[in-house]
């Protein structure tokens, strides 16, 4: 009887290298979702190459686990996964996009700055190559963020209403709050965008509770491995 | 990804001494490039085949897109999302060539959306599984490039050298495609059945896509004459049948049409008669998806409008303050 | 319409910016994303330049002999234009 889902020991380091990866993976699986609808041919190519940074980003973290990538990615139950929500809500509209990677992106920078000197080589390793790719992530949303907040009125309107919907899924994205609003509260203002009160933060994602969101992202990804147990592809 | 022959004739009416050296630079193989003096009939005929290359990669990324989020493994998820976004990016260097002639994107993508320009039929039927994305890459991108390689040597400087780095880069599209299709074969029951099919459905419209066999083709002549092409519809066909049959058979799989048989005397695949009325049809807007891809088109420039739009806005309020 | 940007690749350190091709962008910023995220996939260059299209001057092709064509014969701007006796060797 094939596998249909997998099973293994939640280490501290696994839960920890999955929940740096289930966010690049979900994140990148949403950015690739923009492929063939993007707002012109250059971000056609700018959000693929997002995209497959992202993927890559994950690929690699999973592989320092042990385990086997493919299993992980597409063997797991949504419960399993520990991704932020922020990663897993739908793409909305280019503004929505463009703001949740610009707020994700900003926190895995300070993510991937701390990495790059764990204790934990492979981690080190893989931060070192992370940071780089993440730096251009943030650069390229903040610029269009603010092209988006200071544009029309209209993009005005869709990138404060992002920022708004998105502002309650910020509080699992970092553990260093200060810092990371040294690096979005410029450019929030650059983007003549208000930055919305701290209230009650959604959370969950990193204990495995999820949005609506997440199993039906999971549904689509993973139909051919739960299709056809045990073929390889 | 791939330019159809799809052009229509163009009479060369000029008869001065400027096209006559004009043939001459031709026949010298010598580049034209953008300001030079050429026939308005050349400019005519290449603005509408580079764009009409330049849509098929735009609206090509449509099918094979259809399977990104699907993608079984991580490895093959990266290899086809770079792939389509390669394709993106092969439309933005066509589009580039095409505007060194003094035709701005904008209009093309307009005569696209608004259906008057033509792109390669093969994007009009549907990826329907895992397997199209290999069928896709092996037969699709092989037959592009029986087509685009010669286009390299092209006459007209900037096209030759957007097909050039395009070539470059699609090197991995065919072996990407191949390795899913021996993955399959080599596969569960159910995988060789997913490739017989994707076989036993890309085949013909594959060999449709080298345009109508040269004795109804109405373009070929001038556009060999200058060297916009330079092997006709028949000769890459056949070339393509060649190189693709005995790959077909290291899969181990079949190919739908009774009439295919090795002939010892030339050393070509011979083949059966090409259903040229599915062909006529589907260009014409009668294909599976032709609604459906020109809609989606459609929906992703309308609703970027506004994000576009604010670039401009934003770009202009910089520059009052500058 | 977006304007027009000509993109330019320094491959590597010790070679001049090439031209690649172009891209559409709102602005310079823009542009320069553009080219990287287009023309930069394969580890193709180390530097970028993005030029408003419409910034480029261009020499008129039918202006050709016109400009290049004097130069054809002046060959003593050549050094195989000197004799100079074989026993003094390479100069």
């Amino acid at each position: 009887m094939a596998i249909t889902s997998i099973r293994f020991d939640e280490t501290p380091r696994i839960l920890r290298l999955l929940s740096l990866a289930d966010d690049c993976l979900i994140l990148g699986h949403r950015t690739s979702e923009w492929t063939g609808r993007a707002p012109t041919l250059e971000e056609e190519l700018a959000l693929a190459n997002i995209a497959l940074d992202l993927i890559g980003q994950a690929r690699s973290l999973y592989q320092a686990t042990g385990l086997d990538e493919d299993s992980l990615a597409y063997l797991r139950d949504p419960p399993q996964f520990r991704n932020a929500l922020i990663a897993e809500l739908p793409n909305g509209d280019f503004a929505f996009t463009i703001a949740r990677l610009f707020l994700v992106s900003a926190a895995s920078d300070l993510t991937w700055r701390a990495a790059a000197s764990s204790d934990d080589p492979d981690v080190a390793a893989i931060a070192a190559k992370a940071e780089k790719e993440i730096a251009y992530h943030v650069r390229y949303a903040a610029e269009w963020l603010i092209r988006l907040g200071d544009g029309t009125e209209e993009s005005h309107r869709r990138a404060q209403e992002a920022i708004d919907t998105l502002w309650p899924y910020t509080g699992e994205i970092t553990d260093d709050r200060v810092a990371w609003s040294a690096i979005v509260d410029p450019i929030l203002t650059r983007a003549t965008l208000t930055r919305p009160v701290d209230g009650w933060m959604q959370s969950g994602g990193r204990s495995g509770r999820h949005t609506e969101h997440l199993g039906r992202l999971l549904a689509e990804m993973q139909i051919l491995p739960r299709s056809y147990p045990g073929a390889t592809w | 990804m791939y330019s159809q022959a799809l052009n229509t004739r163009e009479t060369d009416t000029s008869t001065d001494a400027d096209s006559s050296r004009f043939q001459a630079r031709i026949d010298a193989e010598e580049r034209i490039e953008p300001n030079d003096w050429m026939p308005d009939a050349y400019r005519r005929t290449l603005i509408r085949q580079i764009s009409q290359h330049a849509h098929s990669e735009i609206v090509g990324m449509l099918p094979e897109g259809n399977w990104i989020t699907r993608a079984p493994s991580l490895r093959r998820k990266a290899a086809l999302l770079a792939k389509v976004q390669d394709e993106g990016g092969h439309g933005l260097y066509l589009y580039a060539a095409a505007e060194t002639l003094g035709v701005a994107r904008e209009e093309l993508v307009d005569q696209l959306l608004s259906g008057r320009a033509k792109y390669s039929s093969i994007f009009n039927y549907p990826t329907l599984s895992w397997a199209d994305i290999g069928a896709i890459g092996w037969l699709v991108d092989g037959a592009a490039i029986m087509n685009q390689i010669p286009l390299c040597r092209c006459s007209f400087g900037p096209y030759a050298r957007a097909m050039i780095r395009v070539c470059k880069e699609e090197s991995f599209h065919q072996r990407q495609g191949y390795e899913i299709m021996v993955t399959l074969a080599g596969g569960t029951e159910e995988q060789k059945a997913m490739a017989q099919d994707a076989l036993d459905r890309w085949w013909w419209p594959c060999l449709m896509m080298f345009g109508p066999p040269d004795g109804d083709s109405s373009h070929s002549d001038t556009s060999m004459r200058w060297k916009i092409k330079r092997f006709t519809n028949d000769a890459l066909r056949q070339k393509f049948v060649d190189a693709t049959v005995p790959q077909g058979h290291r899969l181990g799989l079949s190919f739908p049409d009774p009439d295919l048989r090795f002939d010892e005397s030339t050393g070509h695949w011979r083949f059966g008669a090409i259903d040229w009325s599915e062909f006529k049809r589907v260009l014409a807007g009668d294909g599976p998806c032709n609604r459906e891809r020109l809609a989606a088109r459609r929906r992703a420039h309308a609703e970027g409008a506004w994000v576009r739009d604010a670039a401009q806005a934003y770009a202009a309020k910089q520059r009052k303050v500058a | 319409m977006m304007p027009l940007w000509e993109v330019f690749i320094r491959s590597r350190n010790g070679l001049a910016h090439k031209h690649v091709g172009s891209v559409h962008a709102a602005d310079a910023t823009m542009a320069l994303h553009a080219a990287r995220d287009v023309y930069t996939r394969r580890g193709e260059g180390l530097s970028l330049w993005v030029v408003p299209s419409n910034a480029i001057v261009a020499s008129d092709p039918a202006d050709r002999d016109v400009l290049f064509e004097p130069t054809a014969s002046k060959i003593y701007r050549h050094p195989t234009f000197y004799e100079i006796p074989d026993d003094v060797g390479h100069m």
